[in-house]
């Protein structure tokens, strides 16, 4: 009863995730410890914890969380906003799609980032230059998703709708979004991984404002441990928005 | 709108409400078109329960599709109290071959979903959900999403669907394929008693024999490919009918007369796809 009753408890996945975390913590600071990987490349782990505090209280991490967050929650609510009514708009009309699908699709895997030397021009050193850039870096996957959502709806289910003679609002709102649901927050994810990706980047690359610039910072006064702290905060706000996003979706699609 | 004043609005006595007249289709041109529907017509009088019967593939879901207002390249005319459908009629409910469940819904919440189109309050909703989760014998489930049901319990959840709200003319589509026997003939009494209650009419396409003699005041028999009517049979069974009807001699007859046409238009399409097997397996 209680060995069965174990594998099922809820602590358990987490208790893995930190035993995963704390093993390799030990392995790479021992790798570095006995000269297996080069201690002036990558930072002990211990000295990366040591210099948490440091960073904290001298490098006002508060208000670059802040700073950040805010860009990466303004892209991330943008590219939903944006994102979902194209994917459906190029579901609705064939022509528009076949013209357009395929330039979106490439659109994902443009180097975007390389244009922003013209962000700067049109938007100053600014957030707006990040979250802007972050938007259009991000919006493809979540089109395209909506789009392959929409088309993979089962026809017997639009079918169900129209025998009953809902609008095209109520088949929307009703039938054809909830279908396509689980598949448009895929897209999100995708999408959501290329923002926070991008805001950070853009901050580090512009050398403007949240952790980014800080990353940068430090790493050009060649503080590795400081460094890769700072990174450690990036990952945690990263999660905090990832967390937010299943909570969502859970609320959104009740217990499958 | 309650349910006894649906159907009793919709009893045009005498005359057909739903006629069938001439219909074809065809899918794909040229050489490699398929006529799925052949010049069929017959007519079903208020309150009648027709069965149409015919081996797979020979254009039942096609016709289904016609007359439900979902396909509308056809040529012929479907008419419904003597005017030509124009889309999907508001006084006909529909039950689908393909399982039509909405999986982001649980059992009450799908039952009920008609009912929320058309605006009934909360709580008369779910008791006439309740009411029809019961008869379809689902009662306990309610609260459970369809991907937790098997497929027999979901198909029962459509039917509960389609007749929360109704409708004055029930179209079904194979609904009980995906049933045991027992379940088969329990829900067939239910549907009957229903059926006799609200004075609804009736098609139900099948490829069950003993359904179709079971629950039919007609059956039409339609051919393999092309989709003809091949004969139409009166079932002449007394009512109130219940699933005891068959195993008297009356409902023996009928079975055996109607298998002689089915297992003639059955083997022609077992011959035709076995044909069909051997010339793709040589080129
Ligand atoms: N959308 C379509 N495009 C092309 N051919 C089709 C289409 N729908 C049906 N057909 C063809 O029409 C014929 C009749 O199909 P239909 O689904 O109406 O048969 P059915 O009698 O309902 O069969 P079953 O009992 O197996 O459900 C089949 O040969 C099928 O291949
Ligand atoms: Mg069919």
């Amino acid at each position: 009863m209680a060995k069965a009753s174990l594998s099922q408890h809820r602590a358990l996945p987490i208790a893995l995730g930190v035993a995963t975390f704390v093993g390799a913590f030990v392995l790479l600071e021992a790798l570095l410890r006995y000269g297996v990987v080069n201690k002036y490349v990558v930072p002990l782990p211990s000295q990366v914890l040591l210099s948490l505090e440091r960073i904290v209280v001298e490098e006002n991490i508060l208000g670059r969380i802040r700073e950040t967050a805010y860009e990466m929650a303004v892209s991330c609510l943008a590219v939903i906003i944006l994102g979902v009514p194209l994917g459906a708009m190029l579901y609705r009309w064939r022509p528009l799609r076949r013209a357009v699908l395929d330039w979106v699709a490439a659109m994902a895997a443009a180097p975007l980032v390389l244009a922003f030397p013209l962000f700067l021009v049109m938007f100053g050193r600014s957030a707006t230059t990040v979250i802007v850039m972050s938007v259009i870096t991000g919006l493809a996957p979540i089109i395209i998703k909506t789009t392959e959502g929409l088309l993979g709806v089962r026809p017997v289910l639009i079918n169900v709708g129209r025998s009953l003679k809902m609008t095209d609002a109520q088949m929307f709102r009703m039938i054809l979004l909830p279908a396509a649901l689980p598949t448009i927050f895929s897209g999100i994810r995708l999408s959501w991984t290329f923002v926070l990706i991008s805001v950070v980047g853009i901050e580090f690359l512009i050398n403007l404002g949240g952790l980014g610039q800080l990353i940068n910072d430090l790493a050009e006064r060649y503080d590795l441990p400081g460094t890769y702290a700072a990174i450690g905060f990036v990952i945690l706000v990263s999660v905090v928005f990832f967390m937010l996003l299943e909570r969502v979706e859970k609320w959104l699609r009740p217990a499958k | 709108m309650t349910l006894a004043s649906t159907a009793a609005t919709g009893a045009l006595s005498g005359q057909s409400q739903l006629v069938i007249e001439n219909v074809f289709k065809q899918f794909g041109e040229g050489p490699g078109a398929v006529t799925a529907v052949d010049h069929v017509s017959f007519d079903v009088k208020p309150g009648e329960f027709v069965s149409v019967i015919g081996p797979s593939g020979c254009g039942k879901s096609t016709l289904f599709n016609i007359i439900g207002g979902l396909l509308d390249e056809y040529s012929g005319n479907v008419m419904i109290e003597r005017e030509r459908i124009a889309g999907p009629h508001k006084a006909v409910g529909m039950v689908f071959q393909e399982e039509s469940t909405f999986p982001w819904r649980n059992v009450v919440e799908n039952v009920a979903f008609p009912l929320e189109l058309q605006g009934v309050n909360k709580s008369e909703r779910l008791d006439r959900a309740h009411h029809f989760i019961d008869l379809v014998g689902l009662k306990g489930f309610e609260k459970l999403m369809p991907s937790a049901l098997s497929g027999g319990m979901r198909q029962r959840v459509s039917i509960a669907r389609t007749l929360v709200s109704g409708p004055q003319i029930l179209l079904m589509d194979e609904p009980f394929a995906a049933l045991d026997e027992q379940t088969r003939l329990l829900l067939g009494d239910k549907i009957t008693q229903i059926q006799q209650d609200l004075n609804q009419t009736t098609l139900l396409i099948t490829h069950n024999l003993t359904e179709a003699v079971q629950l039919s005041d007609r059956i039409v028999v339609m051919t393999y490919r092309p989709g003809k009517v091949k004969r139409i049979v009166n079932i002449d069974l007394p009512r109130p009918r219940t699933s005891d009807v068959v195993s008297s001699d009356a409902f023996g007859h009928y079975v055996a007369e109607i298998w002689a046409d089915l297992r003639e238009e059955a083997s022609r399409g077992m011959a035709d796809s076995e044909s069909a097997r051997r010339a793709s397996s040589r080129g």
